[in-house]
């Protein structure tokens, strides 16, 4: 499973620690949701980069106390088809201000990436290499956004104002 | 009209090259037909029972002359020649070829037209009145706020692939001609008390298995937080709603199993949070969308000119015309004229690519170019001046849309049904038609009046069944089609599902249920002038019932 970011594949630095595993050293690491709750105190005192895995079914409310120690949370898609984890995205990004790594696990696919990028996911742990290759090239596929979301990209219709004050016509 | 800027086009173009993409790695192999079903379904392209299908929108069901004639090259080019006008006020084509899907796709661009969003999980095409501007009982043109919706929902990156389809109507009239109790979300603009106007934001209607009218969950929401409220609920749907299970994944057993007072502070914590943000709508911008629509350059002309009045008198037929299926327009000397896609023995909401061709050349002469289609799968020309309308009606005529049985029994909504799709249990289209052949004589069904016949081929309720003044709903009983029949529904601002009369009667006597039940009403109704549905509420069910099972 290729993991892409800043548009290249990469290798992974996080090591995935399974729910009773010990904790390595320094090395950064991806919890479990629940071993993170149950040790929180203790694993944001140790030494190296801390991410959560948070399933797509439970609140990201319960993790705004931590976000501030957490470098990484990774969101699961069990079927593409499931979207739960963008909501989930954007009010970590948007409502809680989570300026870590946002990383989509599961079933992510090509044609999901330009809406993954949109919803302020930065890591993609893609599942076909296939679709890995191509990341850029799909994300750059629409140049033009309606609406206002984690990206940042300025909407059409603020686009549409702001040149109407301007004088120009778009 | 909408114009389409540099915005819309890219968008749209970019469109069409990712589906051509998607289309070559299908039949390439690349990808496996579960991985393309939802890419192609969020272009509006279904696999139905013989062929691909597509679909393909008509925002809040407003059309140019322009765009009808691309519709009807498309229906020559890519199709055997007719399109099927829907509920959701789109088209669809029947008999397209996935390796012909991109070309007719980019046709239609041409336009500023496409399928994006018409199927899918995903925000639907947004509908709305289709008197929407000309109608003398609105406030202001509800367009302005479908269109605002329509782009922000537009390729959504939150709320692509959502737990199920979601459906938005807005209305802006007394008279709600647009269902809005039936949809997932409608927005109905009203003026209050202190003489402001906003919406009352009703959640969680829809047909299908389980039928609910929606549920207001806030009764005035200001014009500026439109996009922001519908955001949060939209949210909260998306985390909340069911995905165990197919058939209640709709944000109606949501709303149902948490209850509209819980949905509701569900949707306004989260609607507080953001209300204030980047969608806050200021004047400038609703300003954008409204300057964006080009409304007719209107002359000054009197109501009823003589020669309208002279015309009526000479002729009967035009007289009839008249008054079934012309409307009265918020301006004095036009007009709004239904033409009727139900002819005798026709399918429900079909037209061919002739018909298509000549309504748009009547638009362009008659109409400014405009033409509308109402969920009732009627075309509408909503500006007509009355010294035209002699002239339009023989047109009309001379291309068999000039049937003047709007709103009467033989105005039958249906869907496709088991002749070409795969999810349908029953036929709709042959008992509608078998129907109109039942009622030919339009003197009978003028004196039935108003009387709505929705037909459904199977539970999914496409054909609106549960809101019809008869509702017809195909079932499958042990391999033979069997059809359900309710009375006293309606979708209008009194909105109610309709109830269930009897055990399912078999295909062959449909027909005679339905000549039953109107010969039942004539019976009942206690002046000539009192409707179906009043007799219907006013008796109950009982009567219709026992008329319709004595001989069975």
């Amino acid at each position: 499973m290729p993991l892409v970011e800043s548009g290249r594949i990469v290798e992974d630095r996080y090591r995935r620690v399974v729910d009773d595993a010990p904790i390595p050293e320094r090395v950064p690491i991806i919890v479990p949701a629940s071993r993170f709750l149950a040790d929180a105190d203790e694993l944001i005192r140790r030494d190296g980069s801390l991410g959560v895995l948070w399933p797509n079914d439970r609140r990201v409310a319960e993790l705004a106390p931590w976000l501030g120690h957490l470098a990484l949370i990774a969101l699961d898609f069990p079927k593409f088809r499931d979207g739960r984890a963008y909501s989930q995205a954007r009010q970590l990004r948007e409502t809680y201000g989570f300026a870590g790594t946002l990383r989509a696990t599961g079933d992510v696919l090509r044609d999901q990436f330009h809406f993954l990028v949109r919803a302020g996911f930065d890591s993609f742990a893609v599942k076909k290499p296939a679709d890995a290759a191509v990341f850029a090239e799909s994300v750059a596929r629409y140049s033009v956004s309606y609406q206002p979301s984690a990206d940042g990209r300025v909407p059409a219709l603020r686009r549409r104002v702001r040149a109407a004050e301007s004088g120009k016509t778009v | 009209m909408y114009l389409y800027d540099a915005f819309d086009r890219t968008l749209v173009a970019e469109r069409v090259a990712e589906f051509r993409d998607q289309v070559a790695r299908r039949l390439s192999g690349e990808l496996t037909e579960e991985e393309f079903k939802p890419l192609r379904l969020m272009n509006g392209v279904y696999l139905q029972l013989h062929a691909y299908m597509l679909r393909t929108a008509i925002p809040y069901g407003t059309l140019s002359s322009a765009q009808l004639r691309m519709l009807a090259a498309v229906a020559r080019k890519y199709d055997r020649g007719y399109g099927h006008f829907t509920t959701r006020q789109n088209i669809q084509y029947h008999w397209i070829k996935l390796a012909e899907l991109p070309d007719a796709m980019a046709d239609l661009a041409s336009v500023g037209m496409h399928g994006m969003q018409t199927s899918g999980n995903c925000v639907r095409n947004i509908t709305t009145d289709q008197w929407a501007g000309v109608a003398p009982d609105e406030i202001e043109d509800p367009r302005i706020f479908a269109e605002l919706i329509r782009q922000h929902v537009t390729l959504h990156p939150e709320f692509s692939f959502m737990p199920r389809k979601f459906k938005i109507a807005v209305g802006t009239a007394t008279n709600d001609r647009a269902a809005l109790r039936i949809h997932d979300l409608a927005l109905r603009l009203y003026r209050n008390g202190a003489g402001e106007t906003g919406f009352e934001v009703m959640v969680g209607g829809g047909l299908g298995r389980t039928p609910f009218l929606a549920k207001t969950i806030k009764p005035f929401l200001q014009k500026r937080d439109v996009l922001s409220y519908v955001e949060a609920i939209l949210r909260t749907y998306n985390q909340f709603g069911r995905r165990d299970n197919i058939y209640k994944a709709r944000v109606k057993i949501l709303v149902h199993e948490l209850g509209p007072e819980a949905f509701a502070k569900e949707v306004d914590a989260e609607w507080r949070s953001i209300k204030d943000g980047n969608l806050a709508l200021d004047a400038a911008a609703v300003a954008e969308i409204a300057g964006r629509f080009r409304y007719p350059d209107y002359e000054k002309l009197d109501d009823n000119p003589r020669e309208l009045a002279a015309a009526r008198r000479a002729d009967r037929g035009f007289d009839a015309w008249m008054g079934n299926c012309v409307a009265n327009h918020k301006l004095p000397g036009y007009a709004i004229v239904t033409a009727s896609l139900k002819p005798e023995g026709g399918t429900p909401g079909d037209a061919t690519a002739t018909q298509m061709d000549a309504i748009a050349d009547l638009a362009d002469r008659t109409s400014f170019g405009e033409i509308r289609v109402g969920h009732e799968q009627n075309l509408v020309l909503p500006h007509v001046a009355q010294r035209d309308l002699v002239a339009l009606w023989r047109e009309l005529d001379a291309v068999g849309i000039a049937v003047p049985n709007v709103n009467l029994v033989s105005d039958i909504i249906s869907c496709p049904g088991l002749d070409y799709c795969s999810l349908a249990n029953a036929r709709s289209i042959p008992i509608a038609q078998e129907i109109t052949r039942r009622f030919h004589n339009l003197d009978l069904q003028r004196d039935l009046g108003r009387l709505h016949v929705n037909i459904s081929g199977c539970i999914n309720a496409c054909g609106h069944h549960h809101v019809g003044h008869i509702g017809i709903l195909g079932v499958d009983k042990n391999g033979e089609e069997f059809y359900q029949i309710t009375l006293g529904g309606k979708a209008d601002q009194n909105a109610t599902l309709g109830t269930l009369i009897g055990p399912a009667v078999p295909y062959a006597e449909v027909a005679d249920v339905v000549e039953d039940i109107a010969a039942a009403y004539l019976e009942l109704r206690q002046r000539p002038d009192e409707l179906f549905i009043d007799t219907v509420k006013r008796t109950g069910v009982e009567p219709f019932r026992e008329r319709v099972y004595a001989a069975r």
